[in-house]
């Protein structure tokens, strides 16, 4: 561990990417409260998925075509807008077969993504796409990452008694006159957006597990919305923060190391709550 | 000019209503009126069209044919005036929310008040009294029984000040104690709103409600104390139980109000 409080000192880019991670855990905090509470942990799926479509877009548009106003994140960024917006009307409208329509966009878009990476000249390394690089952060990441956080907080804040009732009861906020589509869209797409900012950290394949473990821990203590939001910010703090000393002390990958302590964290929680005595039913008054 | 010898406009109109899932249809040319302050429950088999019949009063699904009213406008117009109550058992049981923040939805949509607002506040309290939920106010909804989430759920649709309130299967998943709390309830409120339940239990109906409206695919709307066996079994089929509980529907109450 000494370590690892060395290189803080001494190495610029693990002072950096520290900071990513522990800014980036608010923006996931947030954003991994809704999607647990929402249970739309599928549709986030699907949407860092189609990520990857807009990656291999992007370069693809970049180095082939020239435009060079395009690049792997504008593509990322249409990209994850573009299926936030496609799977939300998906799971508004579709009915029964949602989880089908999902699914095919799901792989669509790894797909795309796919063949533009093989057809762009230059060798392009799809893991680190898929598996994410926090160590390969730059200061621009630092800016974005932080702008990021203040648009999450600002919505969650200006729209907490509307997204909290779309949650509860899509039916009832609907009936009260809330336009529950543009709220629902809303929270997907600023989804989408920390899901593109975390991909860099995470990858594609692991995002998803940062956004829901934790919310999902935190689901099992707190009793209040914003207490899970809070205690998944921490949670997800201290997940990044762990995860990136014990991937530099031991050499190892850092997004798996960060998955894995979540995922642990996560299963111990569900065996201590299972075996904690039943909270008693209050009796009726 | 004196208004008081007209008729009470109706909270609730169809006209020749139809609707159908597909090529299925769930209802055949449903007309029905429903009087301000009545006390009125929709029966009928499971799969018979009564929730169906609720969503076209609410606007939430739109007649193949037919006109439907809530109080003399389409239902997308007035609906934000009707208070609705679902199965509570149809919830996450782990979501996090208190008892206070979820009444506080009920406030949701009026454009000039603020949730935060002294205003709203008061109206969750009210609400709350209303129940007899206030000591419970800052309690997680996970911790409620059964009978205490409904009311919850009823404060939350008192929150929005309706003029109709609208029970879906208030009887589900409720203890026998909680059933008889809610007749008190409903009684009470009735005073001031239209009241509207839905379910699959005659037996529920019997004591408190004026009029019966038998939901299964066409509609007939018969005052509590014209309710016959030979009704019953034409609705139903026979259900043994149902008939049994049919004997106390013919109610004092049933017949004073039609």
């Amino acid at each position: 561990m000494n370590d690892f409080l060395q290189a803080l000192h001494d190495l610029p880019f693990v002072r950096l990417s520290l900071i990513v991670g522990l800014l980036a855990s608010v923006a996931f905090g947030m954003t991994g409260a809704y999607v647990v509470v929402r249970r739309i942990s599928y549709l986030a799926g699907a949407i860092s998925h189609c990520v990857l479509g807009g990656i291999g877009a992007g370069l693809y548009l970049e180095r082939v075509l020239g435009w060079t106003w395009c690049g792997p994140m504008t593509g990322a960024v249409v990209a994850a807008l573009a299926a936030a917006i496609i799977v939300g009307l998906v799971s508004l409208r579709a009915g029964q077969r949602e989880d089908t329509v999902i699914g095919a966009i799901w792989v669509l878009g790894m797909a795309t993504g796919l063949l533009f990476l093989q057809k762009t000249p230059g060798f392009v390394d799809p893991m680190s796409y898929l598996f994410g690089d926090i160590t390969l952060v730059s200061h621009t990441d630092l800016w974005l990452v932080g702008g990021l956080d203040l648009l999450v907080g600002g919505a969650v804040w200006r729209f907490f008694p509307q997204f909290l009732a779309i949650c509860f009861d899509e039916e009832f906020a609907r009936l009260r006159g809330i336009r529950v589509e543009v709220y629902y869209l809303l929270l997907l797409c600023l989804t989408a957006l920390t899901i593109v900012l975390l991909v860099k950290i995470l990858g594609i394949l692991m995002v998803i597990a940062l956004l829901t473990l934790p919310a999902a821990t935190a689901n099992l203590l707190a009793r209040k919305l914003w207490h899970l939001m809070a205690l998944s910010v921490v949670l997800c703090a201290v997940f990044t923060c762990g995860g990136l000393a014990c991937a530099y002390v031991y050499d190892l990958y850092s997004g798996p190391v960060i998955i894995l302590m979540a995922g642990a964290v996560y299963l111990l929680a569900l065996l201590v709550q299972k075996f904690k005595p039943v909270r008693l039913e209050s009796s009726e008054q | 000019m004196d208004t008081s010898n007209l008729p009470t406009s109706p909270s609730i109109l169809l006209e020749n209503v139809s609707f159908g899932y597909g090529r299925v249809p769930v209802l055949e040319n449903v007309s029905l009126s429903i009087q301000e302050r009545g006390l009125v429950c929709f029966v009928g088999p499971n799969g018979g069209g009564k929730t169906t019949l609720l969503k076209l009063i609410l606007g939430l699904l739109k007649p193949e044919s037919g006109l439907v009213r809530l109080f003399g406008c389409p239902p997308a117009e007035s609906r934000h005036r009707v208070g609705y109550v679902p199965q509570h058992a149809r919830y996450d049981p782990l979501f996090p929310a208190t008892v206070e923040e979820i009444v506080q939805m009920g406030c949701l949509g009026k454009p000039s008040e603020s949730l935060r607002s002294r205003g709203a506040h008061q109206i969750v309290h009210e609400a709350l009294d209303e129940v007899e939920l206030s000591d419970l106010a800052h309690r997680p909804f996970s911790d409620l029984s059964g009978g205490q989430r409904q009311r919850v759920l009823i404060a939350r649709a008192l929150a929005s000040q309706p003029e109709l309130l609208i029970l879906d299967e208030p009887t589900s998943n409720v203890d026998q104690r909680a059933e008889n709390r809610l007749y008190e309830t409903l009684l009470r409120l009735n005073a001031r709103m239209t009241i509207l339940l839905v379910s699959h239990d005659l037996g529920f109906v019997s004591n408190i409600v004026q009029s019966v409206v038998c939901v299964n695919r066409r509609v007939v709307h018969h005052p509590t104390s014209a309710i016959t066996g030979e009704m019953i079994q034409e609705i139903y089929g026979a259900t043994d139980l149902l008939m049994v509980r049919h004997d106390h529907i013919c109610s004092d109450k049933g017949h004073q109000h039609e």
